[in-house]
C-alpha cells in the first residue's frame, strides 16, 4: 500500500543528496565520531614529534607507574609508556587506510561491473567473492602470515584483498536497484557505452551506501591491523604499535594499568569514532533510523 | 436523509502529521447507509487512505488522528482504545488492502490467516464452526473451498485469488462496514471485473456499509451508490453517482470527469496543469482555487460551507461557483490526422519473435507505423507488449526478424545501431520517477541526446531551451534537479529529451499509468500536438483501453506475444472483431451515460 | 525427498568451497613464502637448508605434495609439526575440543540474546532502550575484540574490581569445564563481539517486518499485539537474520584466535599464534581448515534453517 499523504514519491526515495556530508554533520554522532577521528589521527601524525623519548629508548625499570621524566611510567620493557603511545598509532592508520583505499577501489569496481552485467559474469564474480568471504579476515592474513612473516606489503594486500568482496557486495546491491531504473535504459537506448554508463549513470547514485561502506571496512581494518599487532605481528620488531602494547603490559596491568589501558583507549577511540560516522552517513543515506546489517 | 439507517457516520473528521500538527484530512464528514456503497475518489496525496483506515481508528505512522468522531453501529471507533478498538476491528469494521500480494503472510496458510479473524473475535460456537464459516466465505468469494486449498501459502495464488483471500478475510466475521482501499489497482482488467463483481454481490447480500476508496472514476461509476469526490483532504463534493457524473458542480469534479478517457468517444481530453497543495502548505481558503480558472478572491478568502446543489437527491458541494467551469464538449479530428498519414512506412515489423529469457513471449508481429501515425499497442501484463516495445528501442535483445527504420533494417541493440538511427528511434519510459538520472540537471538531460550526436554546447543549450518551452515549461526549468519536479513535468521532461533530436519514431510506454488523471490528460495533450506538429511515427504502449482514441488512429491488440488484431481504433473499439478484444472491452469499466438533469444551469459560461 | 536433495546440493556446494580454501591454504603456506628459510633464518647455509627441506619433504614437486596432504585429510591423518616432529592432531585434539567449547558457549548465549535485544529494539522503536541499546551496540561492534577484553580485565579481573581471574588456566588433558571461573571473561568478550552483528540485523529485520502491509493488516483484523508480534512478525524477521547468524559463527572461530591469545585459553586459536613464528605450516594448515570447515557447516545449516522457515523456498521443493 502506497502511502496516501506524500504527494511526490520522489522525495521518499533515498537517493543521495549532492550534500550528503554536510547533512551527515548535523547529527551529533557523527560530530563525534569526527572529533574523535580527527584526534587520535592528529596523536598518530603528530605524535612521534612531539614525543619526549624515542619508541625503543630505555628510561627506567619496567613497570613503574611513577618515574621522573615519564609522567605515564613506564612499560615491560623499562620504556616510556606516553612516547611509545605517541608513536604507535602511525603505521596502524597508514597500512589500514592505504588497504581499504585498495579494497574499496577494486570492491566497487566489481560490484558495479557485477550489477550492470547481470547475468553470468554478475554469478561467477558473486560465486568467487563469497569463497573469500568463507573466511575470516584476521584467520587469512595469519595463514599468509606463516610463511613471509609480517611484511606491510603482505598485510595491506590480505586486508585489502578481504576487503574487495565485502564491498563488492553492497556495492552490486545497491546498484542492481539503480540498474532496473528507466534513466539506465534511456542512456541505452542513447548507445552510450558501458563504461560511461557505469561511472556516469551508476556510480553517482551509488556514492551513499559506498562511503558509509568503506568507513565501516576501515573500522575493520584498523581492528584486524591492530589484532594483529596484539598478536605479535606488529610490521616492525622493537617498534611502537598500540596493538603490540596491548600485548605487552597486559601481564602487569594491575601493577601498571596504563601500558595497556593507554593504546587500547586509543584504538577504542578511533574505531569507535570512524563507526559513529559509518552510522551517521548511513542514517543520512537512508533517511530513517534503522540498524543495517553488517558482517 | 434523516430516516436512512446510518451504518458508518463520519464527523468532522481531522488528522494531521504528528510532528507538524499540518493537516492531512479535515472536515470529513459522510455516511453510508446499510447495504450502500460510497465510492470515495481522489487523486493520490488527496487523503481518502487516509481517512479509509481512520474509520477503523487506525492512522499510519507519523499520522495523528486530531479530532472529530467514527461511529459504527453507535460505537464510536475514535473514542475505543486497546481491548474495545481490537474488538471492533474485524468485527464491526473490516479492511481490504490495496496490494494482497504484501498485505497477506507470506509465513503463514491462507486458510489460517482467515480462520485467526474468527478466533480472536469469538465468532461461532466452537472451533468446527469457525472452520465451517471459512469454507463458507472461500466459496462466497469464489475460492475453491477444499482443504488443500485453504493450506496454500499466499505466494502459490495469482494476484486475482490473493485478493479473493483479502475479501475472504474481510467478510468472514459479517462485519458491519466494509473499507476496500484500491483492492483492484494492479490486476488486469479482465481480473479486476471479476473481482469488482464479487465485491457489489457480497456487499449488497450481506448489507454492509461499503467505503470503496479509488481514484478510478470508471470503478465508482459502475459500482457505487453515491461519490465523494475528495481535494486535498477536504471532501469538496459528494452525491449519488447519477447526480455526481451528470450534473458534477464542483470545478475540480467537472475536471476530473472531462480528463477522465471514455472508450466510446474520441473527445479531446481536458486536463489540469499542477498539483494539489500537500499538508503545510494549504491556503485558508479554497485548496483547488490555485488552479482554478472560475476562482474569485472570495475563494482565496475562504472555504465555501457546505451546500445542498441536488434536486432531487442530496448532493452537497463545497464552491461559490458550482457549475460555472464550463463543460467540455469539443470533438478532435482524428480521422483528419489519420488521413494525413499516408503509406510512407517510418517504422515497419516483419515476422519479430522475441523471447525473454529464453522464454518465447512474442510470435510473428508484423506491422508498419507511418510518418505522422500514432499505432496503440493495447495488451494486458505478460501480453508481450512491453519486450516489443523493448525490442524496436534497442533496449531488448533477444529478438529476430526485421524492424526497418525508414526501410533499413535495424540492429538489435541499440548499441550496434549507428548514432543516426538511434537517434531517430526515441524512447519514453513509464516511470518518470525513474527515467531522469537523478543528480543530473534538467538541461544536461535533455541535451544529452545532442552531445551524442556532436552538437557543440551553445547550439545544445538553445536547443535545450526551444524543447523545454515545446513541452510547456520555462527555460529557468533547466537548472533544476528531477527531484524538484513533479510526476508530470518530469513526463514532460522526458518528453523533450526524447524529442529534442529530432526523432522519426517514438515509442510511448505507459506515459501515463503513473500518473493522476488530470496530469495524464495534459501529457496525452502534449503528446497529440506533438506527433501532429512534428509528423512522428507514434508507437503508443498502454494497458489503459479508454485512453486509446483520445490518441492513436490505429490499434494492435496484443494478447499471449501475438497480434489478434489491428485496426482503426474507432472500428477496433466500437465494433471489434475477435472474441478476445470483445472481452477485453467488456471487462473494461467505462463510465456510463447518466442523463443530465435539465433544470440544472450548466454551461453558464459555456 | 526435495529438501534431501537440496542439502545434499548445499552440501557440495559446501565441499567446493573446502577445496577451493584448501589450495588457497595450501599455495599461502608453501608458495607465497619458504617456510625452511623463515624456520632457519637468513644466514642459514644452503646445505643445512636443503637437508632441513628434504628432510620434511618439501623437495618433492608441489601438486604431489598438495594431493597427498589433501588425502590426508580426508583420510584423517594431518601431518606432523614442523617444530617437534609430533602427529598435529595429537597437538591439537584437546585444543580443538577447548575451542569448540569456548564457540558453542559463547554461541548459545549470543544468539538468543541478540535476537531477543534486536526484536525488543525494533519494537521499543525510538524509545529509551532502543536509544542506548542501539548505541552500545554500535560502539560495540567497532571495537576490535582484543581492546574490549583488555577493558574487561581492567573492569572485572584486575584494576577495578575483581570478579573474576584474567587467565585461563585449563591444563593439558583436562576438560574445558574444569576452569569455569576461567571461562567468564572468554565467553564474554566473544558475546560482545557478536551480539551486536546479529541483534542489528535482528533489529532491522524486524522493523523491516513491523512497517510490512501484512503487519499492518494484521493489526486491522483486530489481533492482540502478542499474537501480532510472535505469530505475524517475529517469523518472518528470523529468515534473513539466518544467514547473519551463521557469518558470526564463521567470525567466532576467528575471534577464538584473538581472545584465547587475550586470556590465555588453551584452544587453537594459541597454538595458531604460536606456529605462525616457527612457520609451522601443518598446524596452521590444519586449523585454517578446521575454521573453514566450520563456516562451511553453520552456512549448511543456515541455508536449510532459512528454508525451513520460509513457505516461499519450502513450498518450491516439494
Amino acid at each position: 500500500m502506497s502511502t496516501d499523504i506524500t504527494i511526490d514519491p520522489a522525495h521518499t526515495t533515498a537517493v543521495a543528496q549532492p550534500g550528503l556530508l554536510r547533512s551527515a554533520m548535523k547529527l551529533w554522532r557523527t560530530r563525534i565520531g569526527v572529533a574523535l577521528v580527527v584526534l587520535l589521527v592528529g596523536v598518530a601524525i603528530v605524535g612521534p614529534w612531539v614525543a619526549p623519548y624515542g619508541p625503543a629508548e630505555f628510561v627506567g625499570t619496567a613497570n613503574l607507574r611513577n618515574v621522573e621524566g615519564a609522567w605515564l611510567g613506564t612499560d615491560y620493557f623499562g620504556q616510556d609508556v606516553w612516547s611509545r603511545f605517541l608513536h604507535g598509532g602511525r603505521s596502524i592508520l597508514f597500512l589500514a587506510s592505504v588497504a581499504t583505499l585498495i579494497g574499496f577501489f577494486f570492491g566497487a569496481a566489481i560490484g558495479l561491473v557485477a550489477a550492470y552485467n547481470r547475468g553470468r559474469i554478475d554469478d561467477a564474480l558473486m560465486r568467487f567473492m563469497d569463497i573469500i568471504l568463507a573466511f575470516p579476515q584476521l584467520l587469512l592474513a595469519l595463514v599468509a602470515l606463516t610463511t613471509v612473516g609480517p611484511q606491510s606489503w603482505l598485510i595491506i594486500a590480505i586486508v585489502a584483498f578481504t576487503t574487495i568482496p565485502r564491498i563488492a557486495r553492497i556495492t552490486r546491491g545497491a546498484a542492481v536497484p539503480v540498474v532496473e531504473r528507466d534513466f539506465i535504459g534511456a542512456a541505452e537506448a542513447l548507445g552510450e557505452s558501458r563504461l560511461r554508463i557505469i561511472t556516469r549513470e551508476l556510480l553517482p547514485n551509488v556514492t551513499g551506501p559506498l562511503l558509509v561502506e568503506a568507513n565501516l571496512r576501515l573500522t575493520y581494518s584498523i581492528g584486524i591491523i591492530a589484532g594483529l599487532g596484539f598478536l605479535g605481528f606488529a610490521t616492525e620488531r622493537n617498534a611502537a604499535d598500540w596493538g603490540l602494547m596491548v600485548q605487552e603490559n597486559r601481564v602487569a596491568l594491575s601493577v601498571q594499568p596504563w601500558g595497556t589501558v593507554l593504546p587500547a583507549v586509543a584504538i577504542a577511540l578511533l574505531t569507535i569514532g570512524t563507526g559513529l560516522i559509518s552510522d551517521g552517513l548511513a542514517r543520512t543515506v537512508a533517511g530513517i533510523d534503522r540498524g543495517r546489517p553488517d558482517a | 436523509m434523516s430516516e436512512r439507517h446510518e451504518t458508518l457516520a463520519i464527523r468532522n473528521l481531522r488528522l494531521d502529521v504528528a510532528q507538524s500538527g499540518n493537516d492531512i484530512v479535515d472536515e470529513v464528514t459522510l455516511t453510508i447507509a446499510r447495504g450502500e456503497m460510497l465510492g470515495l475518489v481522489g487523486e493520490s496525496g488527496s487523503g481518502k487512505t487516509t481517512v479509509g483506515l481512520a474509520v477503523l481508528g487506525h492512522a499510519r505512522k507519523g499520522v495523528g488522528i486530531h479530532s472529530g468522531s467514527v461511529s459504527i453501529e453507535g460505537t464510536d471507533v475514535l473514542a475505543a482504545h486497546g481491548k474495545d478498538l481490537r474488538r471492533a476491528r474485524g468485527r464491526l469494521v473490516s479492511y481490504v488492502p490495496q496490494d494482497p500480494g504484501t498485505a497477506l503472510n507470506p509465513a503463514l496458510r491462507i486458510g489460517g490467516q482467515v480462520l485467526e479473524v474468527l478466533q480472536t473475535h469469538g465468532f461461532g460456537a466452537d472451533n468446527a464452526a469457525r472452520k465451517q464459516r471459512v469454507q463458507e466465505v472461500f466459496s462466497e468469494v469464489l475460492l475453491p473451498a477444499t482443504p488443500s486449498f485453504l493450506r496454500r501459502y499466499p505466494h502459490q495464488l495469482s494476484g486475482g485469488q490473493q485478493q479473493r483471500v483479502g475479501l475472504a478475510m474481510a467478510f468472514a466475521a459479517r462485519p458491519a462496514v466494509i473499507v476496500l482501499d484500491e483492492p483492484t489497482t494492479g490486476l488486469d482488467v479482465s481480473t479486476q471485473a471479476h473481482v469488482l463483481e464479487t465485491v457489489r454481490a457480497l456487499a449488497s447480500k450481506h448489507g454492509v456499509a461499503a467505503l470503496y476508496v479509488t481514484h478510478d472514476l470508471a470503478v465508482v461509476a459502475t459500482l457505487a451508490d453515491r461519490v465523494a469526490v475528495m481535494y486535498a483532504g477536504r471532501i469538496v463534493e459528494q452525491g449519488t453517482t447519477a447526480e455526481i457524473f451528470a450534473n458534477p458542480a464542483h470545478p475540480y469534479t467537472r475536471y476530473l470527469v472531462a480528463a477522465a478517457p471514455e472508450m466510446g468517444s474520441d473527445r479531446e481530453l481536458v486536463g489540469l496543469a499542477g498539483r494539489a497543495p500537500s499538508p503545510g502548505r494549504r491556503p485558508v481558503g479554497c485548496a483547488f482555487a490555485l488552479r482554478c480558472e472560475v476562482a474569485t478572491a472570495e475563494c482565496h478568502a475562504a472555504f465555501p460551507e457546505v451546500t445542498n446543489v441536488g434536486t432531487t437527491d442530496s448532493h452537497d458541494v463545497r464552491c461559490f461557483h458550482a457549475f460555472t467551469v464550463p463543460e467540455r464538449t469539443s470533438r478532435r479530428a482524428a480521422a483528419g490526422v489519420a488521413a494525413a498519414a499516408g503509406n510512407d512506412a517510418a517504422l515497419s515489423l516483419r515476422g519479430v519473435d522475441a523471447a525473454y529469457t529464453g522464454l518465447s513471449v512474442v510470435h510473428d508481429v508484423s506491422f508498419d507505423i507511418s510518418r505522422g501515425e500514432c499505432v496503440a499497442l493495447v495488451g494486458e501484463s505478460g501480453s508481450g507488449k512491453s519486450t516489443l516495445s523493448r525490442s524496436i528501442g534497442g533496449l531488448h535483445r533477444e529478438w529476430t526478424g526485421e524492424i526497418l527504420l525508414d526501410g533499413a533494417p535495424l540492429a538489435r541493440s541499440s548499441r550496434d545501431r549507428p548514432v543516426q538511427q538511434r537517434l531517430s528511434i526515441q524512447y519514453v519510459f513509464q516511470n518518470p520517477y525513474s527515467s531522469l538520472h537523478p543528480r543530473r540537471s534538467i538541461a544536461d538531460s535533455i541535451g544529452r541526446p545532442l552531445a551524442i550526436a556532436g552538437v557543440d554546447k551553445r547550439e545544445t543549450g538553445r536547443e535545450v531551451d526551444r524543447m523545454l518551452e515545446r513541452v510547456s515549461l520555462s527555460a529557468s526549468y533547466g537548472s533544476r534537479f528531477p527531484d524538484q519536479l513533479s510526476g508530470g513535468e518530469r513526463q514532460r521532461v522526458a518528453i523533450a529529451r526524447a524529442l529534442v533530436s529530432k526523432p522519426q519514431v517514438l515509442i510511448c510506454d505507459e506515459v501515463t499509468s503513473a500518473l493522476d488523471v488530470l496530469v495524464q490528460a495534459t501529457i496525452i495533450e502534449l503528446l497529440v500536438d506533438l506527433q501532429r506538429d512534428l509528423g512522428l511515427a507514434m508507437l503508443f504502449v498502454t494497458h489503459n483501453l479508454p485512453l486509446v482514441r483520445s490518441i492513436a488512429q490505429r490499434v494492435a491488440v496484443m494478447a499471449d506475444g501475438k497480434i489478434v488484431e489491428l485496426g482503426t481504433a474507432a472500428d477496433t473499439l466500437t465494433n471489434p472483431q475477435e472474441e478476445y478484444t470483445r472481452r477485453l472491452l467488456a471487462d473494461t469499466p467505462a463510465i456510463p451515460e447518466f442523463p443530465a438533469n435539465p433544470e440544472l444551469p450548466i454551461d453558464t459560461l459555456g | 525427498m526435495g529438501i534431501l536433495k537440496l542439502i545434499l546440493r548445499r552440501l557440495m556446494l559446501g565441499v567446493a568451497t573446502l577445496l577451493v580454501v584448501s589450495v588457497a591454504v595450501f599455495l599461502l603456506t608453501n608458495v607465497l613464502g619458504d617456510p625452511v628459510k623463515r624456520m632457519l633464518g637468513r644466514g642459514a647455509l644452503p646445505e643445512v637448508v636443503a637437508a632441513r627441506r628434504a628432510e620434511l619433504g618439501l623437495d618433492r614437486p608441489l601438486v604431489t605434495r598438495y594431493f597427498e596432504w589433501l588425502k590426508g585429510l580426508l583420510t584423517g591423518d594431518f601431518g606432523t609439526s614442523y617444530a617437534n616432529g609430533s602427529p598435529v592432531w595429537d597437538l591439537l585434539e584437546d585444543r580443538v575440543n577447548n575451542s569448540l567449547f569456548l564457540m558453542a558457549v559463547a554461541s548459545a548465549i549470543s544468539v538468543p540474546l541478540s535476537l531477543f535485544i534486536g526484536a525488543y529494539t525494533a519494537l521499543r522503536r525510538d524509545k529509551w532502550f532502543d536509544r542506548i541499546m542501539s548505541n552500545q551496540l554500535l560502539v560495540l561492534a567497532a571495537m576490535p575484540e582484543f581492546v574490549v577484553g583488555a577493558l574487561l580485565t581492567v573492569l572485572l579481573a584486575t584494576n577495578v574490581w575483581h570478579l573474576v581471574p584474567a587467565v585461563s588456566r585449563i591444563r593439558p588433558g583436562e576438560p574445558p569445564w574444569s576452569d569455569l571461573d576461567g571461562l567468564v571473561l572468554p565467553v564474554l568478550t566473544l558475546v560482545l563481539a557478536v551480539t551486536p552483528h546479529v541483534g542489528r540485523t535482528m533489529r532491522a529485520a524486524m522493523i523491516d517486518v513491523l512497517e510490512s502491509d501484512y503487519v499492518e493488516m494484521a493489526r486491522l483484523k483486530g489481533l492482540p499485539e502478542r499474537k501480532v508480534l510472535w505469530r505475524h512478525a517475529f517469523p518472518n524477521a528470523l529468515g534473513p537474520t539466518l544467514q547473519v547468524i551463521a557469518l558470526n559463527i564463521a567470525y567466532l572461530a576467528g575471534g577464538v584466535v584473538i581472545v584465547e591469545s587475550l586470556f590465555n585459553f588453551r584452544g587453537i586459536g594459541i597454538a595458531l599464534r604460536d606456529a605462525i613464528p616457527e612457520a609451522n605450516a601443518p598446524v596452521v594448515q590444519f586449523i585454517a581448515m578446521f575454521i573453514a570447515l566450520i563456516y562451511v557447516i553453520s552456512n549448511l545449516l543456515a541455508d536449510v534453517a532459512t528454508i525451513l522457515v520460509t513457505p516461499r523456498l519450502r513450498t518450491r521443493l516439494q
